[in-house]
């Protein structure tokens, strides 16, 4: 299993003691299958995600990323677990805007020091990115920037790739091609895909489908 | 809807309140600094008024001897009788016991409009009476301020004492018969006050006394504040340093405010607010901060004014001999401009965001990227600007002279070289991102680079607190060496003695004479004037003493030959560069006495003329003059005993007979004294550019975040990113030291080279200080990691949470 979540629970302090998030979420994923996480605003779907990133801590249960448990893990442990097997996808792109779309591309396969020139060669025609290279992401469309966010989450062929609304900025027909591009890379990588979205039509096309409901999975 | 929508703009600050204490406090150190040195300089300048009041200079012209002539009791009696209305005056230095106090000698029968006697004595001398009787009648009376009475050696011969707070500190006043006596000079006079109300009929002064001159009232009674207008000068340079400076701060936190709320404009506006009310408000809200912030730094500067005005006190006195009070008044002059200053401050720092503002279409939504690239093309027309004001002040330079020149000069290049360093910084971040190494190297040039356009001001005010540092520091720092080096050879003699009287001179040297081992060299002047300013010829003996030791800058050959012939004349630097002399040239020493100027020689910390010749042809040419003051040259090892051996055969206190170590100890004592002032000035400058780094990593705090957040999802440490944003303060901060060293190197330059020869006549050769640079250089990096320290640790501590909100769709 790629990321195994047993009875995990989350909450948060609020003023009338603590605010229940997650409560008792169990699932797991294998590789290269794809997972959609859908539910109401406020049910706890991008808390989830973030938990199996590794960028937030949980309450109870245990999540496991390949063979490590999050649980023994301290910040430092995680920030290197992210590093080399989780990326993620936000709905805002994120990309760091005092680099170009060619070093935004590299950047999280350079950190973790596993750079494949060739398979990001591969990505960058696949997400037609080559003619922007040397631009700054102020410089690119929305749909651009999200390709982008995508190259730069798949050159590092991680084992989880994680996704918050991937498209939510996009129109239809960007949206409908950014997926296409990605389930494309993701049958190439083998990693396995946990994506969050509001839309059934994508939810639809990936493997699984998982509702959430009040902290729950329903 | 009006007082609805001001509180709406005002809830910003209670979302951002370390903008509003930017604001405040960056507005409140400028005015307070800038107010700090307006205090200083009003009460300097009172001080003299005060001063010029009591020997009525402020309202009256005076007569007073045209160079190399002497006015003597003789010419007022003839004035008199030629119907002229004359109040004389006698001015000289007076020594009572260890302390030397400034003499003023006026007829009390006849007075010019005194003050003096028209103020009530708050307590009286040995006397106990103030009848004027009792001052005139022997021993007479003096006059004092009561912290002048405070500083009298009880031991020394002192007349009766009469306190008044009409005396200006440091001034002694008394009858000019008394005057006479003290000093020495029974049929002298220094000028003649003309009195108002002078009759129609009077024989004119050309017939009576062709050798005395008119002055004016105005150029009379201002003559100390010209002397010390270039101090003046340059503390208010220091204080326009410190409040531009602080204005970067106060630009930054305006034009951040505004730029946050550009959606609450639109918004306001959408509802129905004119922009023109909107404005208004904007406004209100500026003036409402200014007003505040202007209050906090009156009282700020008020005790920096304080806490200065001693040292101020002493730079004036032993610079120039002018008496300033050590104690400060509130003057609401003083209160208005400072207030004035903050709203104008503040106005000059909101002014592009108000014209953002004004330009900025009700409907076009706020543009979201291109900010950096649009940042770098204002550094671009900035750095024109800049490079602009840099050749108008070399042009400047080049072809005006005078004091406001130079300080054109400086302006112009500390002002277009701030405007440049953004662009420099930014070509430098770019050539370090292609030289980078590994992703974070690279992210990390990049996101320096990012952050430039939040930074630049803080980065500008830096360097020019760094280029003042390195500049003064190299000004004083050069001075320093060339003054220790310049006393070793001016104070060549063992021995300094001051005796009591001409007679105890002439048996002291009489005495030295008949001894193998020791040599007497008189130290003996006239003090005259040359076209209408005071000059002090010197006159000597021949003695390998000068020959070996005195610092000349240029001479004739033979020029002591010349001196001890009678055929020359040395003149110091001041007076040379003041008329445009030069070795070879004629100097006119009185109406008829013309010499040929044979040497010029440097003389620090007298802003007059000097000159000195053959001590025969002075006797010759002026008549008797003083002779109390002598130099002794011995083998060192037997001063000691000299010094002794002078003290019990004329009974001179220790005072009076000093070692040549105890002068220059008091010398250099009194040189860095005069630097005090600037230091402090120094330090807070620095303070200000630390204090602007840091309000500007705080305020773009906000900023920040989506641009962390990603980069810790990518696997790297909240303790990392903290220390990388150290680092990027670091980096940041050296290379603006780095460009405020050459910077730093012209302002000493331009100080040495063109100030202080307009300001006092002097040029100094310029000497470098690597390690002092080298220290500045850490405490730049200290002042930027501190400025960093806390940003990073609220990084550090930031629960994930609040990263993953750079994620989130609200924000």
């Amino acid at each position: 299993m790629v990321l195994k979540i047993r009875d995990v629970s989350k909450s948060y302090p609020s003023r009338s003691g603590k605010t229940q998030v997650l409560q008792d979420i169990s699932l797991s994923l294998g590789a290269g299958e794809s997972l959609a996480l859908t539910g109401d605003s406020g049910s706890g779907k991008s808390t989830l995600l973030h938990l199996a990133a590794a960028l937030e801590g949980f309450d109870s249960g245990e999540i496991t990323i390949g063979d490590t448990q999050l649980s023994t893990l301290g910040e430092a442990g995680r920030a290197r677990l992210r590093q080399s097997q989780v990326s993620i996808v936000f709905q805002q792109f994120n990309l760091i805007p005092s680099l170009t779309v060619e070093s935004n591309l590299s950047l999280h396969a350079r950190i973790a020091d596993r750079r494949d020139t060739g398979w990001e060669q591969r990505l960058v025609n696949q997400l037609g990115l080559s003619e922007l290279l040397h631009r700054f992401p102020d410089q690119l469309s929305g749909g651009q920037q999200q390709r982008v966010a995508i190259g730069r989450a798949m050159a590092l062929r991680p084992a989880l790739l994680l996704a918050d609304e991937p498209t939510g900025n996009l129109d239809e027909t960007a949206s409908e091609a950014v997926m296409e591009l990605m389930l494309d890379l993701l049958k190439d990588s083998r990693a396995a895909l946990f994506l969050v979205t509001h839309s059934d039509a994508i939810a639809g096309r990936l493997d699984r489908r998982l509702y959430l409901r009040k902290g729950r999975v329903s | 809807m009006i007082w609805a929508a001001f509180l709406t703009l005002l809830s910003h600050w209670r979302r951002h309140p370390f903008q509003l204490i930017a604001i405040l406090v960056g507005l409140a150190l400028s005015t307070g600094l800038w107010s700090a040195v307006q205090a200083i300089n009003a009460e300097a300048r009172a001080s003299y008024a005060r001063a010029a009041e009591q020997l009525g200079q402020a309202q009256a012209d005076h007569l007073a001897p045209r160079s190399g002539r002497q006015l003597n009791v003789s010419d007022y009696v003839a004035l008199r009788r030629a119907g002229w209305l004359l109040a004389p005056v006698l001015e000289g230095r007076v020594g009572f016991g260890a302390q030397g106090y400034d003499l003023i000698g006026v007829d009390l029968l006849n007075p010019p409009p005194l003050s003096l006697m028209d103020a009530a004595p708050i307590s009286t001398g040995e006397t106990g009476e103030t009848d004027i009787s009792v001052t005139l009648l022997p021993p007479g009376q003096i006059f004092l301020h009561p912290d002048t009475a405070a500083t009298m050696d009880p031991e020394a011969d002192v007349p009766p004492i009469v306190t008044s707070l009409a005396v200006p500190r440091g001034t002694v006043i008394a009858d000019i018969a008394l005057a006479s006596r003290l000093l020495g000079r029974p049929e002298h006079l220094t000028r003649l006050v003309i009195l108002p109300d002078q009759p129609l009929l009077q024989q004119p002064l050309a017939d009576v006394a062709p050798h005395l001159v008119r002055i004016e009232a105005d150029t009379a009674g201002t003559a100390t504040e010209r002397l010390t207008d270039s101090f003046h000068l340059n503390l208010t340079a220091f204080g326009l340093l410190s409040f531009a400076v602080g204005l970067f701060i106060v630009q930054g936190s305006v034009a951040l405010g505004m730029e946050q709320r550009r959606g609450l404009f639109r918004t306001l506006r959408s509802l129905g607010v004119p922009l023109t009310a909107l404005m208004a408000l904007l406004a209100a809200e500026l003036v409402l901060m200014a007003l505040v912030a202007g209050s906090l730094g009156l009282t700020f500067g008020y005790g920096v004014a304080a806490a200065l005005l001693p040292d101020v006190s002493a730079t004036l006195s032993g610079l120039y001999g002018a008496n300033v009070d050590g104690s400060l008044t509130l003057r609401p002059v003083w209160v208005l401009s400072g207030l004035a200053m903050a709203l104008g401050g503040a106005a000059l720092a909101g002014a592009r965001a108000f014209y953002a503002l004004w330009s900025m279409p009700i409907l076009t939504a706020p543009r979201a990227g291109g900010r950096i690239r649009r940042a770098e093309r204002s550094f671009v027309i900035l750095a024109v600007v800049g490079a602009t004001m840099i050749l108008g002040a070399l042009l400047i330079l080049w072809q005006f002279d005078g004091l406001l020149a130079g300080f054109l000069f400086l302006g112009g290049i500390m002002l277009g070289a701030a405007l440049v360093l953004p662009l420099c910084l930014t070509l430098l971040l770019r050539f370090g991102a292609k030289t980078a190494k590994g992703p974070i190297a690279e992210w990390l040039w990049a996101d320096t680079r990012a952050q430039l356009p939040g930074l630049s001001l803080a980065l500008m005010a830096l360097m020019l607190a760094l280029a003042a540092n390195v500049g003064v520091g190299t000004m004083v720092s050069s001075f320093r060496l060339t003054f220790v080096g310049w006393l070793d050879q001016r104070l060549a003699a063992e021995i300094y003695v001051t005796v009591d009287n001409d007679d105890q001179g002439a048996a002291l040297a009489e005495w030295i004479a008949q001894r193998e081992d020791a040599r007497a060299l008189p130290i003996r002047w006239h003090d005259t004037t040359h076209q209408q300013a005071p000059l002090r010829i010197y006159g000597i003996l021949d003695d390998p003493t000068y020959r070996n030791n005195w610092p000349i800058l240029d001479a004739l050959p033979d020029v002591w030959t010349q001196i001890a012939d009678g055929n020359g004349v040395l003149i110091n630097e001041q007076l040379a560069r003041r008329h445009g002399y030069g070795p070879g040239d004629r100097i006119l020493l009185s109406d008829s006495w013309n010499m040929t100027i044979a040497g010029i020689y440097s003389d620090y910390g007298n802003p007059n003329g000097q000159a000195i010749l053959s001590l025969p042809l002075l006797l010759e040419q002026v008549g008797p003059i003083a002779n109390r003051q002598f130099g002794i040259r011995i083998r060192p090892r037997e001063a000691a005993q000299l010094i002794q051996d002078i003290r019990n055969r004329y009974d001179l206190p220790p005072e009076r007979v000093a070692d040549q170590s105890t002068i220059k100890a008091q010398s250099l004592s009194i040189f860095d004294r005069t630097f005090v002032v600037t230091d402090a000035l120094n330090v807070l400058t620095l303070g200000v550019a630390a204090f602007a780094m840091l309000t500007s990593l705080l305020t773009l705090w906000g900023q920040r975040l989506p641009q962390l957040a990603p980069i810790w999802a990518m696997g790297i440490t909240r303790k990392n990113l903290a220390r990388l944003d150290i680092l990027r303060s670091l980096l940041l901060a050296a290379l603006t030291a780095c460009f405020a060293l050459p910077l730093g190197l012209a302002l000493a330059w331009a100080l040495l080279a063109v100030i202080n020869v307009e300001a006092f006549g002097w040029r100094l050769p310029m000497y470098l200080f690597p390690s002092d640079w080298a220290r500045l250089f850490v405490f730049a990096l200290l002042a930027a990691a501190l400025a960093a320290l806390l940003p990073a640790r609220k990084l550090e501590k930031l629960s994930p949470s609040e990263l993953l909100k750079a994620f989130a769709n609200e924000r």
